[in-house]
């Protein structure tokens, strides 16, 4: 064997700023998209969907439609009623929880608007689109359930008749019960200071930029279903546990798919009445969405009443938090949407040392679209709500908001910490991150630009927001999940392939769409294995290729899908030191690994992985017992969940006269643990703090009082671009995790958990002198000047006529026939 | 979003387009730059029988000086409004109007004229042509007539053209060495005015001679703020006397309340951006 010279001064691939391999085919869109398939004979489908929240379906005549050129069959949820099952819901929270039936097309009766009620196949797209205008629905009104307060009182309508009620299940975690921490009553009644406050989580909605896509191909042995989904895996799984049809007759591919953020964790109606119409009719059958379809039809987020109550002593020391939640379910439960609120019961206490906790959410059903996880799922809910918390005790107080958080987080010291919700945090240090943050925002000299603005009686009033978090990632350990009655568990698993030419497969059970897994994990295998970046390809989200894993949300991806790929390279490169061992004739003691070569300690001999791979195959000289692959796999199971935290700063500037807000500086310094690639990690942070902020200043899923969604085009639907956002100042501090290999935490929802509260903090900040302790999110001009001049809302807004597209289908004239008009 | 089937045709003059909408009447459409109309056929709030496209008629395209007129062709997009010269010189105020028109693809895009004819009341630039005064020219079977801007918008989405018509150019008399600006309000960078303000200011040794507001968003057409313009009539131009003429902004207007704000909020609106719109175009 020859001696193989390791290169010096190579750049270590964990931590290196790669820019992603997978970028140029995904930013020009020549890749595979689910709706760039095109398969032979395929037909379209196109969803004829309920313009109405609440109805007994009386009749549908699609005489007509069936007879329109093109169209090959028009199905309704009677016809699918003994086949179509019901949609799928992995988290019962609770024993007694109810669950309504969920077809994936109505059968007798709609609960919300957007609801499937028929389906057209036909040979074109347009073809199918024309047959929905064809189709005639008789609807009967049913009294319509839209306030989560008043769908709890004896007298509401009900959602589900059969029910008996809207409420779905009721959660509940107490430290006194729990054993973690004392009674909260008690430390309310003695509390010689409390703040109560109710906030709201307005509904949002996950604009995902590609729309969802199914084509399924029921010609082969299997039936092939490519999906732009999150969780190809659990697709599988589901759609077998639904159908009964049996798994290993179903290959789902989730191929490039376009963002997600919790929005394609899902088993939607869509891909079940795809593939059922696929199999009904023998050929390949494809679905795509409309963006007004995703509006109203692809689950929602947030949605939260939340009634908090904090006591503290004078000195700022807090001994109790209560929190009340009403949780909106909309119409059905889909995969996980009782469980959203839970993520967050964990997570109200956030960095602070309470000692008594109590924690209750009522989840509730109305007539609306079915809400679930978006980016975060119930840890920015809580987030939210005990920073707006913290500030209004600081305000209280008349305390400095950061000193306050200080007097009363742990301290970098006190890790691992055993928290009042029964959380272990591994580690920390939120006096780093914080003072780092101080340093890049200017917080004194801010801070003295306020008081003079505020002196002066400026029209513009510069307010400073405080975010200090944390949020439990890596989802999750299986034996937590099982405790909270979760469906499955939250393992990860994956197999490297090295080839016989010394290239790496690494085959990943998480399910990238559009978070760079491909070069994350390229770089990762790479350092590991001492094998060239270019030389790594990655294969993920075909349940063929990689039949093992659970896919990807909840931060979780790096934290435990990575760690899984470690595990493997580390079995990898345990195998080939055997039959190195073999080859240089030496014992495996004597041998050391590094940078891709095992060498004979004290010797210049060695040999190169790829001489190992290539001996493996060919087989013809292996020690006894040893297969002829290099080839390992590994499933992980993390032992603990994983703590990112950080500390947000936000400067805004208030216009009093128009009530505009503007974000004058914006620092973020978070912890992720240990970084594999910073440019990724950078792009996580910026795409989240968007994210947050605009859920703070822009967005808001709007309905009206028969339930129509009014926020249903992004004419209504605000969703910011890059021109209203700010520069972001972001760094970071890197504290280890403990509780992996890697060190890692996880990094895809840090921003949007952190900012929401800092941008509102920072506008009741600049507000607060002129006595406003509260804005609703959205902090809309409009409210914010309400606020501003204790003027209440004239009228119930929306249904009249305006100006800018919306107004065109709420009566704004257009549809009437304006006359010459549109050029 | 898959508009219903229709007929197209991509005339070269506006004889032949003439033509083309004389035969079809009510059923026909005419596409401009699309960015209103494409949304409209997507969404299925319209499906005429045939669309006629303005594209390929290079006569409708550019800005000339006729006399003492500016004359802009109906099929100029925003963009080369925006890059005008003799737009920069003569009415800078629909320039800078043109400059807060969604973004630079929509820009590209849409047309002057189109967006004129679209009509929206939230649109930015019906309030400029009113405030400088355009006179809209229009074709017909019969020949052309000119409308005034006054009486071109009728109400949401209506002007005063007929089916079969064209509007062909805008003139509009110079603005030579006014003060302009235009004042937007929206809530995210591509999205609608809530309320915007046009205004143009002619100052005379510190005093304004003349000025013209037109606001946008404040009722079903946009509306001339004259209230504001007499106010501000022999009136030294310091933000104090812009601040008192603005209280005049929302006389005469009769805004609706939408998502975005409600009429009193609206009402505010307008006196608010009135008084800023003046200011930067006095240079108070």
């Amino acid at each position: 064997m020859t001696a193989i010279p390791t290169t010096p001064g190579t750049e270590p691939e964990l931590g290196r700023a790669r820019k992603r391999k997978e970028d140029a085919r995904l930013i020009t869109g020549s890749t595979r998209w689910t709706d760039n398939m095109a398969l032979p004979g395929m037909l379209h489908l196109a969803v004829l969907r309920s313009p109405i929240a609440h109805a007994r379906i009386a009749s549908i005549d699609a005489d007509e439609a069936r007879r329109m050129s093109g169209v090959q069959a028009v199905l309704t949820g009677r016809d699918l009623a003994d086949e179509q099952g019901s949609l799928p819901c992995a988290w019962p929270i609770t024993e007694d929880m109810k669950s309504p039936q969920a077809p994936p097309m109505a059968v007798d009766e709609v609960h919300f608007a957007g609801e499937v009620v028929a389906v057209v196949a036909a040979r074109s797209a347009a073809e199918a689109r024309d047959a929905l205008d064809a189709i005639d629905v008789d609807y009967e009104d049913l009294p319509v359930v839209l306030d989560m307060e008043s769908a709890l009182a004896d007298d509401s309508p009900l959602v589900h008749s059969d029910l008996g009620t809207n409420r779905n299940a009721t959660w509940t975690f107490d430290s006194a019960e729990a054993g973690t921490g004392g009674d909260v009553e008690q430390a309310l009644a003695d509390a010689e200071v409390r703040v109560e406050r109710t906030f709201r989580q307005q509904r949002l909605i996950p604009a995902f930029m590609e729309p969802r896509s199914v084509v399924v191909d029921p010609t082969g042995e299997q039936f092939t279903m490519w999906s732009a989904t999150q969780v190809p895996h659990i697709l599988r799984t589901m759609l077998a546990m639904t159908l009964g049809v049996p798994e290993q007759k179903i290959r789902v591919i989730a191929p490039d798919v376009g963002g997600g953020f919790g929005g394609k964790l899902q088993v939607t109606p869509e891909e079940v009445i795809t593939f059922l119409l696929a199999r009904r009719l023998g050929r390949p059958v494809k679905w795509t969405e409309s963006r007004s379809e995703t509006m109203v039809s692809a689950h929602h987020g947030r949605d939260q009443v939340q009634k908090l109550a904090l006591s503290a002593r004078r000195d700022g020391t807090v001994t109790g938090l209560k929190v009340e939640l009403l949780a909106d379910m909309g119409a059905y439960l889909r995969l996980v949407s009782p469980g959203v609120p839970i993520l967050g019961a964990l997570m109200f206490n956030s960095i602070y040392k309470f000692p008594a906790y109590h924690f209750t959410c009522t989840n509730v059903f109305t007539n609306k679209t079915p809400t679930d996880a978006y980016r975060g799922a119930g840890r920015p809910e809580a987030t939210f709500a005990i920073e707006r918390m913290m500030d209004e005790l600081a305000a209280e107080l008349d305390m400095d908001p950061l000193e306050l958080r200080r007097k009363n987080w742990i301290g970098r010291d006190e890790f691992p910490f055993t928290t009042i919700a029964g959380l272990t945090y591994d580690s920390g240090d939120y006096e780093a991150a914080t003072d780092r943050a101080l340093e890049l925002f200017g917080y004194r000299q801010l801070r003295e630009e306020q008081a003079r603005r505020r002196e002066q009686g400026d029209t513009v009033q510069l307010g400073i927001g405080v975010s200090t978090f944390t949020e439990m990632c890596g989802l999750a350990p299986s034996r937590v999940l099982g405790s909270l009655s979760y469906g499955a568990g939250g393992w990860e698993h994956a197999q490297i392939r090295v080839l016989p030419t010394g290239k790496v497969e690494v085959v990943t059970g998480v399910s990238p769409h559009g978070q760079g897994h491909v070069t994350a994990w390229s770089q990762i295998v790479a350092e590991r294995l001492g094998v060239p970046f270019d030389d790594v390809e990655v294969l993920h989200g075909d349940t063929q290729s990689s039949p093992r894993g659970l896919d990807t949300y909840g931060s979780r991806s790096l934290a435990v899908g990575g760690v899984a790929a470690v595990h493997a390279a580390d079995k990898v490169i345990e195998k080939a030191k055997t039959i190195a061992a073999h080859l240089l004739e030496c014992s495996e003691d004597d041998l050391e690994f590094s940078g891709g070569r095992f060498g004979v300690r004290g010797t210049d001999q060695g040999t190169g992985l790829a001489d190992v791979a290539l001996a493996a195959f060919a087989a013809h000289d292996l020690p006894e017992g040893i297969e002829p692959n290099l080839d390992a796999e590994a499933s992980f199971d993390p032992e603990n969940f994983s703590f990112p935290h950080g500390t947000h700063l936000c400067a805004t500037e208030v216009d009093t006269e128009t009530g505009a807000v503007r974000i004058r500086s914006y620092v973020c310094v978070d912890d992720v643990g240990t970084v594999v690639n910073p440019l990724i990690v950078e792009g996580q942070v910026h795409g989240g703090l968007a994210q947050g902020i605009a859920q703070a200043l822009y967005e808001e899923a709007v309905h009206d009082e028969d339930g129509t969604l009014t926020t249903a085009t992004f004419a209504d639907y605000l969703v910011p671009s890059a021109a209203d956002l700010p520069e972001f100042t972001t760094d970071r501090t890197e504290t280890r995790a403990t509780s992996n290999p890697l060190g890692v935490k996880g990094v895809g929802e840090a921003g949007t958990i952190a900012s929401t509260p800092a941008v509102v903090n920072a506008v009741v900040d600049a507000l607060r002198p002129l006595g406003v302790d509260d804005v609703e999110m959205p902090c809309s001009p409009q409210r914010v000047w309400r606020a501003i001049t204790g003027t209440r809302t004239s009228s119930d807004t929306a249904a009249e006529a305006g100006g800018g597209l919306g107004s065109m289908d709420t009566g704004g004239g257009f549809a009437a026939g304006s006359q010459g008009g549109s050029r | 979003m898959i508009p219903a089937s229709f007929d197209y045709i991509a005339p070269t003059t506006v004889e032949e387009a003439m033509a083309a909408l004389d035969e079809a009447g009510e059923d026909a459409k005419i596409l401009a730059g699309g960015q209103s109309l494409l949304p409209v056929l997507r969404m299925r709030l319209a499906d005429p029988r045939l669309v006629v496209d303005l594209g390929r008629v290079p006569e409708l395209r550019g800005v000339r000086q006729e006399g003492d007129s500016l004359v802009i062709g109906s099929m100029t997009s925003h963009h080369e409004v925006l890059g005008d010269p003799l737009i920069r010189e003569h009415a800078k105020l629909l320039a800078l109007a043109t400059r807060t028109v969604a973004d630079p693809q929509v820009r590209h895009r849409g047309t002057f004229g189109g967006s004129l004819a679209h009509a929206d009341p939230a649109g930015d630039l019906p309030a400029p042509a009113l405030a400088l005064e355009a006179d809209m020219v229009i074709a017909g079977s019969s020949g052309r007539r000119v409308v005034p801007a006054s009486e071109f918008f009728v109400d949401y989405f209506t002007t005063a053209l007929q089916p079969n018509e064209l509007l062909v150019e805008v003139r509009m008399p110079h603005w030579t060495g006014w003060g302009a600006h235009y004042e937007k309000f929206n809530r995210v960078a591509q999205a609608w005015s809530v309320v915007g303000v046009a205004a143009a200011v002619r100052t005379e040794g510190g005093a304004i001679a003349e000025a013209r507001v037109g606001l946008t968003n404040m009722g079903p057409t946009p509306v001339r703020a004259t209230g504001v313009e007499q106010a501000l009539l022999g009136r030294p131009a310091t933000s104090e006397t812009i601040r008192e003429a603005a209280r005049h902004a929302a006389e005469g207007t009769s805004p609706t309340s939408d998502a975005s704000a409600d009429v009193d909020y609206r009402e505010h609106l307008a006196e608010v951006l009135t008084g800023r719109a003046l200011t930067t175009a006095a240079g108070a």
